[in-house]
C-alpha cells in the first residue's frame, strides 16, 4: 500500500557556482587579515614546524609573522638591496634568502644577523632552498647560473652554467638529497643532479618560467610561466602529462594542499585557483584585490597567505570547527537505534518486521493530516521565508492544487496576512515564482476585499503591492519596447545577411517574453 | 495449412470491479467477474487459479451456493444461471431463466430459489423476482417460473439486502427504504424527514447492508451518511442514527461476519471501519489509490476485499492490513499517452491509475507494474483539476522512457514537466534521471525517440503547439565528484511559426519528419537542416509515419480532411494518395506493412497496406462500431507462417486497438475455443492448491525427481504402472467426493482400473517386475523408508494373487465397467 507522499519541492538551478565539497572546504575560511608591507610581497613560506611561522619577503626585508599575529615577530633588515626569496629548512630553524646583489645570506631563526654570507652569484639571486639532507643551499640567480652551496664550509660546490637566461624558480627535491630543479626565461626548466655536473631532465614549458614545483613524491613537476601551468611526469623522462590555461595573465606562483590532493596557483590576474590534482579541472577559484605574487598554504590547510605586488599581504584563516561542538546536544543512546533489531530469530518465532518509519517534514505531516491552515502557517515563518522561499512557494502550489488555497489563506487575523503579504511582495515579481503567486495574490484580494479600511498596516502593505505590479507593468512594457526595437533591427539584418540566421533568433526571444507576461493577468485584476 | 478468417477478439482487461467479489468458504479464493468470465483468484498469492467460462454476456452477479459452499452460482446478461464447480473450474449445471438478469439474491436459508433482479419495463423500471431451480439430473435445465416480489427497485446489486436469515428485504431506490417482509408478505417504505425538497436533496439512498443477526439496517447516501434503521417492523415507530465521516457519496457498505461492525468505502479511498455502529469508534484504511466501489466480507470473517474504481481489489485483513492487490488493466480514464509497447518485457504500456503508467502483460491478461510518474500524493476530490500524464515514449532498446505531465487550470496557466526516465539493470525498474520544467511554453503535441541501434546517442523530440519543435540529447553531466548522465536541448527548430504537430524520427534515425499544420518538413538529424517540405493543402496533418524495411523511402501522412498520402523521399515528390480517413496509422516495426483504421458513419475500418503500393493487401469491414482510438502492433513471440498475402501482416506482429469505450480487441485466426484450451488445459492440470512460490518451487522439485525416476525406469526397460500415470485413477482422486459415487460402487471399478493395465503385460514378465522393481528402490533411493519398500512389495503380492483369481469372464465384465466409468466421468 503506497504510503504518503511528499510535496515535490521545486528545485531551482543555482546560478552561479556549484556547491561542492570544495567550495564548501575553500569557503570555509574568515575575512581575509590585511597587511601591508613595504613592497611588493614576493615569497612567502611557511615554517615546516610548529608552531609554523611564516616568512614573507616583501622589499629589503623579511618579516616572521605567527600564526594568529598581525604583527611581524621577528624582522629581517639587514640587506642592501631587495631580499628574495626567504626559505625555511626543514627543521625549521635556519633560512636562507637570496637579494638583489647576488649575496645569499643564512640566518639562524632567533639570531639576528647572517650566520653566512655565499657570495659568488653575479647577479640578483631569484631563487634560494634547502636540499633535503639540510647541508646544502640551492641558488639560482640572473647570471643565468645554478649554483650548490656548503652550509658547514660556506663553500660552493658546484655551479650549473646551462640556462641561457635567468633563472627565477626552483624547487629541491624533498626525497634525494642530489636532486632539484631549476626554472629559467629560457623557457625551460631543468633537473640538476649534484653527482653529475650536467643536468640530467630538460623540459621546454615554451614561456618564461615563473615558477616550479615538485610533488611530495617527486615523480611529477609542475612548471607555470606565462597563463600555463604544465605538469611533467618525471619518471616518463620528463613527458608533459597536462597543460592548463585557467587564468588569464601570468601564473606567478604555485602551492600544493597540505593533502597533495588539490594544486593552488597564484596569478597576476588576480585570482587563485585551485585545481583536482587527479583531473587537473578547477574545482574553486579565489579572487583578490590585487595582482598576486606569491602564495602559501599552512600545515592542515588552516591558513592561505597571499602576497600582492601593492604590498598588501591577505591571511586567511580556516573557521575553527568548535563551533558546533560547543552546543552539546543530547542524543538517544545507541541502545535505542538498535532496539529489536538485534533479536536472534528462535526456532517457532515469527519475525514481523515493522517497515521503517519515513521521515517528514512538519508541513508534509500537517498536509498528510488535512491540517492546511497550519501547514501553510509552518511554511511562512520567517526561516522558511528567508532561506527557502522556493518551498514556501511550492507548499502553496500543492494546497492550489489540492483545491484548498482559498481555505487556507482566509480567517487569518491581521499579523497573519501581514506575513502572507510580506512573502508575496518579497517574491512577487521573481519569474520562477510568480504564476503561483499570483493566483495566491488574487485569492487573499478576494477574500478580504471586504474588510479593507479596517487595519492600516494590511492596507499599507496591500499599497506597497499595489506599488510592485505596476512597477512590474511598466517594466515590461519598456520589455516589449526593447523587444520590438530589436525585431525591426534583426529584420534589417535579415535583407542584409542570409536566411538562417533570422530563422534562428525569432525562436530564442519569445521564451524571455513568455517568462515575464504571466505577470498581466493579475495586473488586469488589480486595476479593475 | 488451412487459413481461416481473422477475426476481431476481445483480449482480456475486462472490468474486476463491475460486481462485488465474493470470498471462498475458507477465504483462499476470490471470485469476481470479468467480463463473460469469472475468475478465481487465490487470496494469497494474488494468481489467477480458474478462469470459469461459458457465459456467452456480462456476467453480472456471483454468490456461492449457500447449500454446498465448493459451488457457486453465477447469473450473466445472457439469461441464465450457471452452477460452478470452482476448484476444478467445471460447469455443473445451466438454468436457463429468460431475461437479462441484473442481480443475483440468495438468502441463506432458501433451498431451491433464487432471486433475480430484471427489466420490467423500459426505460429504468426494474423488478425483484424469485425463482426456483429445479431440481433435475440433466446439465441444461430451464427455470422460467418467476415469482413476482417487489417492484421499483434499482437495478444495482448494491441497492438490495437480505436481513436476518432471509427474514425481509431491504432495498433502496432513490429517497425510499423499502423493508419487504418475506414471511408476512407486507412491504413498510420509509423516507427521511428532510427529503420534502426533492430536487435538491443530497440524501439520495446509494446502498444498503443488513446486520447479519440484528434487525438492522444501513443505508449509505449521497451526502456521505450512513443512517441505520431499526425498529423498522412498523412505519411509524422506526428509529434510524446517523454516522458522518465521508465527505462524498458512501459507495458501498458491509457488515462483518459477526455485525460487530460496519465497513463503509468511497470516493475517498478510504476503508472506514465503524465498531459497534458507534460514530466516535471508527478506524480508517487511507490511502487506497481509488474510488472503493465494492467491499465484500468473507464467509469466515478474517478478510476484506475491496473493489476500486482503477479495476483493482485489494484485500484486506481484519485488522486493516491490504495484503494483496490483484490489478486488472485500468481502463477507466481517458488514455492519452495511446498504447505503447514496452521494448524490455513486451509489455502494453499506457496511463492507467492517475499519475502512473502501466505495464500490462496480454500474455497473462495482468498488470505487471505501475509506474509512478507524477509522484504527488493523489486527493481524490470532485471537480480538483489534476496533473495529468499527457505523453509517453520509449527509446527503441526501451533504456529511457519520456513523459510529459501538465496541470491546466485555465487557458493562460500551464504547468508541464518532461521527465526522462532510465532503466536500471540493478533495480530491474524506471528511475527518474531528468526532470524538465517547461520544456515547451505550450502543449507537447508529439513526442518520439530516434530508433537506431546507437545507443551512445539517444535523441528525443518534442513537437509543440508553441511552433518549435526540441531536440533534447543525452549529455555528460558528470564532474569530479560523481558520474551522471542528463538531457539538455541541442536544437530548436521552427517553420514560419506554424504549431508543430508530429514527429517522427525514420528507420535509420537519419531523417527526422516534423509537421507544422499542413505542412511537412523534413530534417537532417546530423546536421539540422530542412531538407525538403511537403504540402497537400489537403487540412492539417494528423498522422505521420516513416515506412519499415523496404518502404523506409516513404513518408505517409494523414490529415484531417481525410486524405492519405504517401511521399517518395528520394524523388521528394507526392508517391499516391488516397482518399481515407484515418483515425489510426501505425507501421508494424517487424515487417513493412502499415495499418490504418479508417472512422465512418458505419464503423472502423481495418486496412492494412505497405507504402510501396496503394492496393490494400487486406480489408476488413467493421471492425468495431465505435471510434478505434489507439492501435499499436506488438511483436509475437512465436512468428507465426501465413502464406498468403493478406494474413501474412499476422506473422511477425499483432494489432491491438483501444475502442472510445476502453474494449481492448486484436485480431486472430484462432477461435475463441482454440484460444483458449492451452491455458484451460494447463489450468486443469494444476492443483487446486494456491500457487505460492513454494509450490512452484517444490513443484519443479517433485517434476525432477518424477523425470529422474523416468529416466532410470527406462534404463531398466521396464515400465512400471504407477498410479499417477492412470488417468482414471489420476481423475478419480482429482474429483471432489461430493460429486462422486458412494465409495461402495467406486471401489470395484478402482480396483478394476489398476488390474486391467497390468494385464496388458505378459503374464510371464510379472516375477521379473517384481524382482526389478525391488532391486530399483533397493538401488535408487537410501532415504526410502524401509517399512515404504515392504508394503509395496506386500501389494504387489496382492495383486498377483487377484491376477490369479480372475476367469476369463470376470476380466471381460470389469472391462465393460471401465469404460462405463470413462464415460460417466466424462460427462462431468
Amino acid at each position: 500500500m503506497a504510503g504518503y507522499k511528499p510535496v515535490a519541492i521545486q528545485t531551482y538551478p543555482v546560478l552561479g557556482e556549484k556547491i561542492t565539497q570544495d567550495t564548501l572546504y575553500w569557503r570555509n575560511y574568515r575575512t581575509p587579515v590585511q597587511i601591508k608591507e613595504f613592497g611588493a610581497v614576493s615569497k612567502v613560506h611557511f615554517s615546516p614546524q610548529p608552531p609554523y611561522n611564516y616568512a614573507v619577503t616583501a622589499s629589503s626585508r623579511i618579516h616572521i609573522y605567527g600564526r594568529y599575529s598581525q604583527e611581524p615577530i621577528k624582522t629581517f633588515s639587514r640587506f642592501k638591496d631587495t631580499a628574495y626569496c626567504a626559505t625555511f629548512r626543514q627543521d625549521g630553524q635556519l633560512l636562507v634568502a637570496g637579494s638583489e646583489d647576488g649575496v645569499v645570506q643564512l640566518f639562524d631563526i632567533s639570531g639576528r644577523a647572517p650566520l653566512r654570507q655565499f657570495e659568488g652569484h653575479t647577479k640578483a639571486v631569484h631563487t634560494v632552498d634547502f636540499t633535503a639532507d639540510k647541508y646544502h643551499v640551492v641558488s639560482g640567480a640572473d647570471d643565468y647560473t645554478v649554483k650548490l652551496w656548503d652550509i658547514p664550509n660556506s663553500k660552493e660546490i658546484l655551479t650549473f652554467k646551462e640556462h641561457s637566461d635567468y633563472v627565477r624558480c626552483g624547487c629541491a627535491s624533498k626525497l634525494n638529497p642530489d636532486l632539484f630543479v631549476t626554472g629559467s626565461y629560457d623557457h625551460t626548466v631543468k633537473m640538476f643532479d649534484a653527482r653529475t655536473n650536467k643536468n640530467v631532465l630538460c623540459v621546454e614549458h615554451g614561456q618564461p618560467v615563473e615558477s616550479v614545483l615538485l610533488f611530495p613524491s617527486g615523480g611529477l613537476l609542475v612548471s607555470s610561466g606565462g597563463r600555463y601551468i604544465k605538469v611533467w611526469d618525471m619518471l616518463k623522462g620528463g613527458q608533459l602529462l597536462v597543460s592548463l590555461k585557467n587564468h588569464h595573465k601570468t601564473v606567478t606562483c604555485l602551492c600544493l594542499s597540505s593533502s597533495g590532493q588539490r594544486l593552488l596557483s597564484g596569478s597576476l590576474d588576480r585570482k587563485v585557483k585551485v585545481y583536482s590534482t587527479t583531473s587537473y579541472k578547477v574545482v574553486h577559484s579565489f579572487d583578490y584585490t590585487a595582482s598576486i605574487l606569491s602564495l602559501a598554504l599552512s600545515h592542515e590547510d588552516e591558513t592561505i597567505v597571499v602576497g600582492m605586488t601593492n604590498g598588501i599581504l591577505s591571511v586567511k584563516h580556516r573557521k575553527s570547527e568548535s563551533k558546533k561542538e560547543s552546543l552539546p546536544r543530547k542524543r538517544p543512546a545507541y541502545r535505542t537505534f538498535i532496539k529489536g533489531k538485534i533479536y536472534m530469530k528462535q526456532q517457532d518465532d515469527i519475525m514481523i518486521n515493522r517497515p521503517a518509519k519515513k521521515h517528514l517534514e512538519w508541513y508534509d505531516r500537517d498536509l498528510k493530516s488535512f491540517r492546511i491552515s497550519k501547514a501553510l502557517d509552518r511554511v511562512l515563518e520567517p526561516n522558511c521565508v528567508i532561506k527557502t522561499p522556493e518551498v514556501t512557494v511550492s507548499i502553496i502550489k500543492e494546497l492550489n492544487r489540492r483545491g484548498v488555497l482559498a481555505n487556507a489563506l482566509a480567517g487569518r487575523d491581521e499579523k497573519e496576512i501581514t506575513r502572507v503579504l510580506n512573502f508575496l511582495i518579497r517574491n512577487l515579481s521573481q519569474p520562477r515564482f510568480a504564476p503561483v503567486l499570483i493566483r495566491a495574490a488574487e485569492i487573499i484580494i478576494d477574500i478580504y476585499l471586504p474588510v479593507i479600511g479596517q487595519s492600516p498596516i494590511v492596507d499599507k502593505k496591500f499599497i506597497v503591492l499595489q506599488g510592485l505590479v505596476e512597477k512590474e507593468i511598466d517594466y515590461q512594457r519598456e520589455l516589449l519596447e526593447t523587444l520590438g526595437m530589436m525585431d525591426m533591427l534583426f529584420a534589417t539584418m535579415t535583407r542584409n545577411n542570409s536566411a538562417p540566421v533570422a530563422e534562428h533568433v525569432p525562436t530564442e526571444l519569445p521564451e524571455e517574453e513568455m517568462t515575464e507576461t504571466p505577470c498581466q493577468p493579475a495586473d488586469a485584476d488589480k486595476s479593475s | 495449412m488451412v487459413e481461416e478468417r481473422v477475426r476481431v477478439v476481445r483480449c482480456g482487461g475486462s472490468r474486476l470491479n463491475f460486481r462485488r467479489a465474493v470470498f471462498s468458504a475458507d477465504s483462499k479464493y476470490i471470485f469476481c467477474v470479468s467480463g463473460d468470465f469469472i475468475k478465481v483468484y487465490s487470496s494469497t498469492t494474488e494468481e489467477c487459479v480458474h478462469v470459469l467460462h461459458g457465459h456467452k454476456n456480462l456476467v453480472s452477479g456471483i454468490l456461492l451456493n449457500p447449500n454446498n459452499h465448493l459451488q457457486l452460482y453465477s447469473c450473466s446478461f445472457d439469461g441464465t444461471i450457471k452452477l460452478w464447480d470452482y476448484l476444478d473450474g467445471i460447469l455443473i449445471k445451466t438454468f436457463t431463466v429468460g431475461p437479462k438478469l441484473h442481480a443475483l439474491y440468495i438468502p441463506p436459508n432458501a433451498e431451491d430459489s433464487v432471486f433475480l433482479t430484471i427489466l420490467k419495463e423500459d426505460p429504468d423500471v426494474f423488478q425483484l423476482v424469485s425463482v426456483k431451480l429445479p431440481k433435475s439430473s440433466s446439465q441444461n435445465v430451464e427455470a422460467r417460473e418467476r415469482t413476482f416480489v417487489l417492484d421499483y427497485v434499482n437495478r444495482s446489486p448494491k441497492c438490495i439486502d437480505f436481513g436476518n436469515e432471509g427474514e425481509y428485504i431491504a432495498a433502496v431506490r432513490d429517497f425510499y427504504l423499502s423493508v419487504y417482509f418475506l414471511k408476512k408478505k407486507k412491504t413498510c417504505n420509509f423516507t427521511l424527514p428532510s427529503t420534502k425538497n426533492k430536487k435538491n436533496a443530497k440524501n439520495r439512498f446509494t446502498c444498503v447492508a443488513c446486520h447479519p443477526n440484528e434487525d438492522c439496517i444501513a443505508s449509505g447516501h449521497m451526502d456521505g451518511k450512513i443512517r441505520l434503521w431499526r425498529n423498522f417492523h412498523d412505519e411509524k415507530q422506526y428509529t434510524y442514527t446517523c454516522l458522518h465521516w465521508h465527505h462524498d457519496l458512501v459507495m458501498d457498505l458491509a457488515f462483518t461476519v459477526s455485525g460487530s461492525s460496519l465497513l463503509s468505502g468511497g470516493r475517498e479511498c478510504v476503508l472506514v471501519e465503524w465498531r459497534d455502529g458507534a460514530e466516535k469508534n471508527k478506524e480508517f484504511l487511507p490511502r487506497l489509490g481509488s474510488t472503493i466501489e465494492h467491499i465484500s466480507v468473507s464467509p469466515a470473517g478474517d478478510l476484506f476485499c475491496t473493489s476500486h474504481s482503477d479495476n483493482k481489489i485489494t484485500v484486506i485483513q481484519r485488522n486493516l492490513d491490504a495484503r494483496a492487490v490483484i490489478q486488472g488493466l485500468v481502463k477507466d480514464r481517458s488514455i492519452s499517452t495511446g498504447l505503447m509497447v514496452d521494448p524490455k518485457t513486451k509489455a502494453l504500456v499506457l496511463n492507467g491509475k492517475p499519475g502512473h503508467l502501466q505495464f500490462y502483460s496480454l500474455q497473462s491478461d495482468k498488470q505487471l507494474y505501475n509506474l509512478d510518474i507524477i509522484q504527488q500524493e493523489y486527493i481524490n476530490d470532485d471537480g480538483l483539476i489534476q496533473i495529468e500524464l499527457k505523453k509517453a515514449a520509449f527509446s527503441h532498446s526501451g533504456t529511457w522512457l519520456a513523459t510529459v505531465e501538465q496541470r491546466q487550470e485555465n487557458p493562460s496557466e500551464l504547468e508541464m514537466q518532461m521527465k526522462l526516465w532510465v532503466f536500471s539493470k540493478k533495480t530491474q525498474g524506471f528511475s527518474l534521471n531528468t526532470k524538465i520544467a517547461m520544456p515547451h511554453d505550450d502543449h507537447i503535441t508529439a513526442l518520439c525517440f530516434n530508433n537506431a541501434e546507437n545507443y551512445e546517442r539517444p535523441m528525443l523530440v518534442t513537437a509543440s503547439r508553441d511552433g518549435h519543435f526540441k531536440v533534447w540529447v543525452l549529455a555528460d553531466d558528470s564532474d569530479i565528484y560523481k558520474k551522471a548522465i542528463g538531457w539538455t536541448c541541442d536544437f530548436v527548430g521552427s517553420y514560419h511559426k506554424y504549431q508543430a504537430t508530429n514527429c517522427c524520427f525514420s528507420e535509420d534515425s537519419s531523417l527526422l519528419a516534423v509537421s507544422f499544420e499542413e505542412i511537412v518538413t523534413v530534417w537532417d538529424s546530423e546536421t539540422w537542416e530542412l531538407k525538403c517540405t511537403f504540402c497537400q493543402r489537403a487540412g492539417k496533418i494528423r498522422h505521420l509515419c516513416f515506412g519499415r524495411l523496404t518502404c523506409s523511402k516513404y513518408l505517409l501522412g494523414t490529415t484531417e480532411n481525410a486524405i492519405l498520402c504517401c511521399w517518395n523521399l528520394l524523388s521528394c515528390s507526392l508517391q499516391w494518395s488516397a482518399k481515407l480517413n484515418v483515425s489510426v496509422l501505425e507501421a508494424d516495426p517487424y515487417s513493412d506493412h502499415v495499418a490504418a483504421v479508417s472512422q465512418s458513419a458505419a464503423g472502423s475500418d481495418l486496412f492494412v497496406f505497405k507504402p510501396s503500393e496503394p492496393r490494400p493487401l487486406y480489408v476488413q469491414r467493421t471492425i468495431s462500431r465505435e471510434e478505434v482510438q489507439w492501435g499499436v502492433f506488438v511483436p509475437r513471440d512465436v512468428p507465426e507462417s501465413f502464406t498468403s498475402e493478406a494474413h501474412q501482416w499476422l506473422n511477425r506482429s499483432q494489432f491491438y486497438f483501444l475502442t472510445q469505450s476502453q474494449c481492448l480487441l486484436t485480431f486472430s485466426t484462432k477461435s475463441p475455443e482454440e484460444k483458449l484450451t492451452p491455458t484451460s488445459k494447463q489450468l486443469l492440470a494444476e492443483e487446486s492448491l494456491p500457487t505460492t512460490p513454494f509450490s512452484l518451487l517444490l513443484g519443479k522439485h517433485r517434476r525432477q525427481q518424477d523425470t529422474r525416476s523416468s529416466e532410470t525406469s527406462e534404463n531398466e526397460l521396464v515400465q512400471l504402472p504407477l498410479t499417477e500415470n492412470i488417468p482414471a485413477i489420476n481423475e478419480l482422486l482429482h474429483t471432489p467426493a461430493h460429486v462422486l459415487p458412494s465409495a461402495s460402487f467406486l471401489c470395484s471399478l478402482f480396483v478394476s482400473s489398476l488390474l486391467l493395465s497390468k494385464e496388458t503385460e505378459s503374464a510371464e514378465e510379472l516375477p521379473d517386475v517384481d524382482m526389478e522393481e525391488n532391486k530399483e528402490s533397493d538401488d535408487s533411493d537410501e532415504e526410502n523408508d524401509l517399512t515404504e519398500k515392504a508394503q509395496e512389495t506386500h501389494n504387489t503380492d496382492l495383486r498377483d494373487d487377484v491376477i490369479h483369481q480372475l476367469s476369463k469372464r470376470e476380466e471381460k465384465e470389469l472391462r465393460k465397467f471401465r469404460k462405463v466409468d470413462y464415460s460417466w466421468l466424462a460427462a462431468l
